[in-house]
């Protein structure tokens, strides 16, 4: 049962290197996918447990067999651990990589990463005295070693909450409070999932999920706003810029190379070493007609948003992007990274190249980077694609020629300049009604979804419906292949938002990072919420995450619940094992947070669903 | 004709038949939704542990109109309701002699199995137990009517399960 191309991606580009790694006998995500079917149910309900080595122990979803894990856990027990087990994974991997911006950025302070430098003074400084260190007399290092040190402790602090959370608006921290998931450490918090989740700790759904709550807020008001800050501060606060993206920037007569993963630290420096004119001569003598820097995934949002640095396409487009036989070096980093690109660079002339301590990948070339040689391992990467460039074999190249511009940058800072310095002319629009709300859309590719239906159709609707989008990760990358990142773009919006990203020059969505960067999104609601004097719960604003796939969106999901914001989930968390969970999931939490989650598979429906939502809090606050 | 056969030495003890045939027998045929109908779809596949060779098998017991095992029973412990719609199984005149499983099709892999193995009885009790728990339902294996390939073998990631002519396995 073969699912045709045109069924796999509403992406023209993707479609046409499917079919060309059809006709080479190629496999990719979507075989693979097929090869699984169908999917386990214990997994797809969250009802198997393999905390203990007395199991795998399972519950039977329809009441004939099991009903207990050995231990005596039921179902809600276990798809309550299974789900905080995610959570701790997902804000582990988001946390881990803000520790390593810190540790760079302390290197850097202390003079030991001289490749790096301070980019944004002003947010460093407004940093500093947010973490209550003195400026005076210091020069700017000191003040960087100070902030690195008070950041690090952030980690593994033992007494009092996380900074970051005073950001929140005041009312919300209180919620947190009473509730008791203001979160403490950021690796504290993930510990202690592990710990609940040991077998004979934690076993009450209820208590289990608010803990997934507080770890959740450690990650998106601590871990990813960690990394967030101290990245710009590094390699600078994005600003708007035009690029272009998908596969057709692959170049014919340029040494291609593509960043993939999430991390900047390396990708800066590639970036940087692929203008380096001893380089670029090595590159002409190759026969190439110069260094095209590509990016993939979340890596490449950094790099578009900081650099105008092209993108290739989202996490499902990596493959993709190997099979054009174009690609003179797929180098890569940390996470969504698919361990299938070992086998499939070897089709092809392709090096992989896997830079990070803490990844390796079948078949790769190691090129280990760290902070002090920082240009050095970027300069040999960069290097070992130009020399590779003579290898690349003309008859298995086909490049797409399809490619889009877009416009992307918009941190929460490029947003409040575009408005001015102040949220109020947003604010205004969506009082006086020419912006229904505020749609945040986020989130993965999934092969069970069609790659970006779920996302492109679901930001159309919005848009369609007054509804301004802020969007980052991979939905930002799918929107920008439909166009739908440009400030023509908003021919496609109603009458209201179109007139508001006319007089503003901006498109009706706006691409605000990577998926650390939903840190922005906190950030800019929060602003907008204590401008209103109300809480994030209280905004006509709702989330999606239309093809979520990654532990990371459940962590993201927890946190931006707990923020206050609805959210729709596009595909199925493995919670329907428990009727408790879900209900708590779908709508209790409404008593706990004031907010929930919801899941549509429809993206049009779920566009109807955000609607609903944001219209019911237009009319709580009395706006019509 | 084609039916369902059992290959045992490849079971995983997954349980992915019994789900699958639950939800192929639900109103939604969907798992999701299928979890919360009332009443819960029943599956007509059970995965049945064999302490002794140390393997679990899916049995499934088709209730067939001109049941074989009905016929060579001796002591009349499998008998045939009236309208030859479900198979029952009376422990008590049972004598464990095992030649049901010898002229049930789906079975005869896992006979000869048994054979070479050298264990009868704990089997055939699982077996039979199957069969008394569906007679009880009143339910029994219909090969997933109006699909072209049973769930459970469509399901089955190694399989165990397979749908072939019978005298093709």
């Amino acid at each position: 049962m073969k699912t045709e191309i045109d069924e796999k991606s509403i992406d023209l580009a993707s479609q046409k290197i499917l079919q060309k790694a059809e006709e080479e006998g190629i496999e990719t995500a979507w075989d693979r996918y097929e090869k699984q079917l169908p999917q386990c149910s214990f997994g797809q309900l969250g009802v198997c447990c393999r905390n203990c080595n007395m199991g795998p122990c399972r519950i039977d979803p329809f009441g004939e067999g099991a009903q207990k894990g050995i231990c005596g856990a039921t179902a809600d027990i276990i798809v309550a651990r299974n789900f905080l087990r995610m959570i701790a994974a997902g804000a582990a991997a988001h946390s881990d990589h803000a520790r390593d911006a810190v540790l760079t950025f302390k290197k850097m302070s202390e003079g030991e990463a001289g490749s790096y430098r301070i980019k944004d003074e002003a947010k460093l400084l407004s940093l500093a005295s947010e973490y209550g260190i003195p400026s005076d007399g210091k020069s700017l290092e000191e003040i960087a070693a100070n902030l690195a040190d008070v950041l690090l402790q952030e980690f593994g602090k033992q007494d009092g909450h996380l900074q970051c959370t005073k950001r929140v608006p005041k009312s919300r921290l209180k919620l947190w409070a009473e509730l008791g998931i203001e979160p403490r450490g950021i690796d504290r918090e993930i510990v202690e999932c592990m710990h609940r989740t040991h077998i004979g700790v934690d076993n009450d759904a209820v208590h289990i999920l608010l803990q997934g709550l507080r770890t959740g807020i450690s990650d998106g008001w601590g871990g990813s706003m960690i990394a967030t800050d101290v990245q710009d501060i590094l390699f600078g606060t994005p600003q708007p810029r035009k690029s272009t993206v998908n596969l057709g920037v692959l170049s014919r007569d340029k040494v291609n190379v593509i960043v993939h993963g999430h991390e900047p630290i390396l990708s800066e420096m590639i970036v940087e070493a692929a203008e380096d004119p001893e380089l670029l001569k090595l590159a002409e003598e190759k026969g190439a007609a110069g260094i095209n820097v590509i990016g993939i995934c979340c890596t490449g949002n950094e790099t578009l948003m900081r650099h105008g640095i092209p993108i290739a396409g989202n996490f499902l487009q990596q493959e993709l992007a190997v099979i054009t036989g174009a690609v003179e070096a797929m180098v890569v980093d940390v996470q969504c990274i698919m361990p299938s690109l070992g086998e499939l660079t070897g089709c092809y002339h392709t090096k992989f190249i896997s830079t990070s301590p803490k990844a390796d990948f079948p078949n790769t070339v190691r090129m280990e980077f760290h902070e002090d040689r920082a240009y050095e391992t970027a300069k040999e990467i960069v290097r070992t694609a130009v020399e590779n460039f003579p290898n690349r074999i003309p008859e298995k190249v086909t490049i797409p020629e399809e490619k889009q511009e877009c416009m992307a940058g918009f941190s929460a800072e490029a947003i409040l300049n575009a408005l001015g310095g102040s949220p109020d002319p947003l604010i205004e629009a969506i009082t006086g009604g020419a912006v229904r709300g505020i749609g945040a859309v986020v989130g993965c590719n999934n092969v069970k979804i069609k790659h970006n239906y779920g996302h492109v159709n679901l930001v159309k609707e919005l848009i369609k419906n007054n509804v301004l989008v802020v969007t980052t990760g991979c939905n930002a990358i799918a929107c920008a292949e439909a166009g739908l990142l440009l400030p023509e773009a908003s021919e496609m919006a109603g009458d209201g938002l179109k007139a508001v990203c006319k007089a503003l020059g901006i498109p009706p969505v706006l691409h605000m990072g990577s998926c650390v960067d939903i840190s922005r999104i906190l950030v800019l609601a929060s602003a907008i919420a204590n401008r209103l004097g109300v809480d994030i719960s209280d905004l006509p604003a709702a989330g999606a995450a239309p093809e979520w796939m990654s532990e990371k969106a459940v962590s993201i999901g927890a946190y931006v619940v707990s923020s206050g914001v609805f959210t729709v989930l596009g595909t199925i968390p493995a919670v329907l094992g428990s009727q408790a969970v879900t209900s708590l999931l779908t709508g209790g939490l409404n008593d706990v947070v004031r907010a929930s989650f919801a899941v549509e598979p429809d993206p049009l429906k779920a566009a109807d669903l955000m609607l609903e939502h944001i219209d019911e809090k237009r009319k709580a606050l009395g706006l019509n | 004709m084609k039916d369902l056969m059992i290959r045992p030495e490849r079971c995983m003890g997954c349980r992915s038949c019994e789900t699958a045939c639950a939800i192929a027998h639900s109103e939604s045929k969907s798992l999701f939704l299928a979890i919360g109908e009332k009443p819960a779809p029943k599956k007509r596949i059970n995965l049945e542990p064999v302490p002794d060779l140390g393997v679990s098998l899916p049995i499934t017991c088709r209730h067939c109109k001109d049941a074989p095992c009905v016929s060579v029973c001796p002591t009349k412990a499998i008998y045939q309701d009236e309208n030859a719609s479900m198979i029952s199984y009376d422990p008590n005149l049972c004598v464990d002699c095992w030649t049901c499983s010898t002229v049930c099709s789906r079975f005869t892999p896992l006979y000869h199995m048994i054979l070479v193995m050298g264990c009868w009885t704990s089997s055939m009790n699982h077996n039979r137990k199957v069969i008394s728990r569906q007679a009880e339902a009143g339910i029994k294996c219909d090969l997933c009517e109006g699909r072209d390939m049973p769930a459970c073998v469509e399901a089955c990631p190694t399989h165990a399960l397979v749908f072939a002519e019978v005298n093709e396995v």
